[in-house]
């Protein structure tokens, strides 16, 4: 079995939002919820990184750890999953994640949480595969269909790899190699090489 | 002379290896390891995505809240509560029901006014259902999904978080309004260090005096008065997520109200043993308002005093 793994290469992303967008769409995630956030740190200065971020889907996941009604499951294939119909939306998973993965369609007066909504690596939900009720609440799930999430599919400039870890690890280390320490997409060395 | 001759032309490379040394010195740290550094110190970047703290692209508080409340929160909390039930009933086994000491005298004296007894009422059966609901979010997992399964549960704790969002703020005006009407009366004296030091009466058959809150009373009022304040302002953190308060913020407040909450509900359990199967005659005081003068005079003497000098002097008047 695949383990999934989310990688993005910060030498490679030009924050164009891309995969934001993608995600968006492909998923018809509601107004005000987004699955995935490109962040750029020290933006307009030199050395100015981006990095694209949704769930990562931990192996121990805090959120999985401290849902009060245990919603969370790990697919097969190391994928986190959560039962919308469980959920209570009671906003303990996103105190707990370090990506700031889940959101929460505000439902009510003062900010009430609706149920949650995160980063599914494209692979539905506990609903029959591709079925109209997944679709509905988790969006598309392209894993059934064999395919991979479309953050990833989506990416320009490759920095956004998503799929089973091992070839995630292999074909990072080769862009390591080949860069031997320096960065391959960034300044005048890229740019204006004789 | 011929020393300094030797040495200073020399000094030039000294002054290069000293300016080469801070050179390096500036570039010790990789530029790419900065840009990590920064995200796990949770610096804040810029995200064309609008939510609650969109920018941040790691927070590692939320583990260190994880391990709190999984860990020492939950495991020492439900020792305590254990600890606290075991040992009213061990207590009630060893020493059981403190009767009264004389029969009753048929006479009885208002304790608590038609107001008070509402507000208290009102008070205590909002902090059960808040309790139960409270500790069904903490221990639910545990204890009731092996029970009700996971839909079955699911539902039910929809309610209990609906139930416990509305009725927070209405217990803290409840709260307060106690706090502030029987704050006169909640002054530690010299009084309640003998009644301490008695232990209340409830260790012996010594009658150590008190007035119209007895010590043990005057400590719930103000255990009510610290924890219980902390509990509905992180309360009101907690149940308030549209002011975008940080998940930092909620983190603290959430850890607050675990421990306020859990010190609450053990010490409430005590107020209720002693209140109700604990105490021959003193539950009648909550529900009809008239206790027993016998009951008075073995459990408030100084305020049953005070009570009987006010009647003569409203009498002599009269007269």
């Amino acid at each position: 079995m695949a383990r999934m793994k989310f990688l993005c290469d910060a030498e490679r992303c030009i924050e164009c939002n891309a995969c934001v967008t993608a995600c968006k769409n492909e998923h018809e995630v509601p107004w005000g919820v987004n699955r995935r956030r490109v962040v750029t740190i020290d933006d307009g200065l030199p050395g100015e990184k981006s990095i694209s971020v949704a769930c990562m889907h931990c192996t121990d996941a805090p959120c999985q750890a401290v849902c009060p009604v245990d919603c969370f499951y790990t697919t097969d294939d190391g994928v986190v999953l959560h039962d919308k119909d469980i959920c209570i939306g009671c906003g303990y998973c996103f105190y707990a994640c370090p990506f700031g993965a889940p959101q929460y369609p505000q439902e009510g007066a003062f900010g009430a949480r609706g149920k949650m909504d995160k980063c599914t690596f494209c692979a539905g939900g506990p609903e029959e595969d591709n079925s109209q009720e997944e679709l509905d609440k988790y969006g598309r799930n392209r894993l059934a269909e064999g395919k991979l999430p479309l953050c990833a599919e989506m990416c320009s400039t490759k920095a956004l790899i998503a799929g089973d870890g091992d070839i995630v690890a292999d074909l990072f280390r080769s862009r390591v190699v080949r860069r031997g320490g320096r960065p391959d997409s960034w300044g005048w060395n890229t740019a204006y090489k004789d | 002379m011929l020393l300094a001759i030797l040495v200073l032309p020399l000094s030039g490379y000294v002054v290069n290896a000293f300016a080469q040394a801070e050179q390096q010195a500036e570039q010790t740290t990789n530029p790419r390891s900065d840009t990590w550094r920064q995200v796990r110190q949770a610096n804040e970047g810029y995200t064309a995505v609008k939510g609650r703290e969109t920018n941040e692209l790691i927070q590692g508080s939320g583990q260190n809240w994880r391990q709190l409340r999984n860990g020492p929160m939950a495991t020492y909390g439900s020792w305590l509560l254990a600890f606290v039930l075991v040992a009213i009933l061990g207590f009630y086994i060893a020493r059981g029901r403190v009767e009264l000491t004389h029969p009753r005298s048929g006479k009885t004296i208002e304790r608590w006014t038609l107001n008070e007894r509402r507000l208290h009422w009102t008070t205590a059966s909002l902090f059960i259902i808040l309790g139960i609901t409270g500790l069904s979010l903490l221990y639910g997992r545990h204890v009731l999904i092996p029970l009700m399964g996971y839909p079955g549960f699911s539902a039910y704790a929809s309610i209990a978080k609906w139930l416990h969002n509305i009725l927070g703020p209405v217990f803290m005006v409840a709260l307060f309004t106690i706090l502030i009407k029987w704050f006169k009366h909640n002054f530690f004296t010299k009084t309640d260090i003998e009644w301490f030091k008695a232990f209340g009466g409830m260790v012996g058959d010594k009658h150590p005096s008190a007035g119209r809150m007895n010590g043990g009373e005057k400590v719930w009022y103000w255990t009510l008065a610290t924890a219980g304040v902390a509990l509905c302002f992180s309360g009101l953190v907690l149940d308030f997520p549209n002011f975008n308060q940080e998940r930092e913020i909620i983190q603290i407040a959430h850890i607050i109200h675990l421990l306020t909450g859990l010190v609450l509900i053990s010490f409430s359990f005590g107020h209720i043993y002693i209140g109700t199967i604990g105490t021959e005659g003193a539950l009648e005081g909550m529900t009809t308002g008239q206790v027993d003068v016998a009951w008075a005079e073995q459990h408030h003497d100084l305020w049953l005093q005070d009570v009987q000098q006010q009647s003569n002097e409203h009498n002599k008047k009269e007269e």
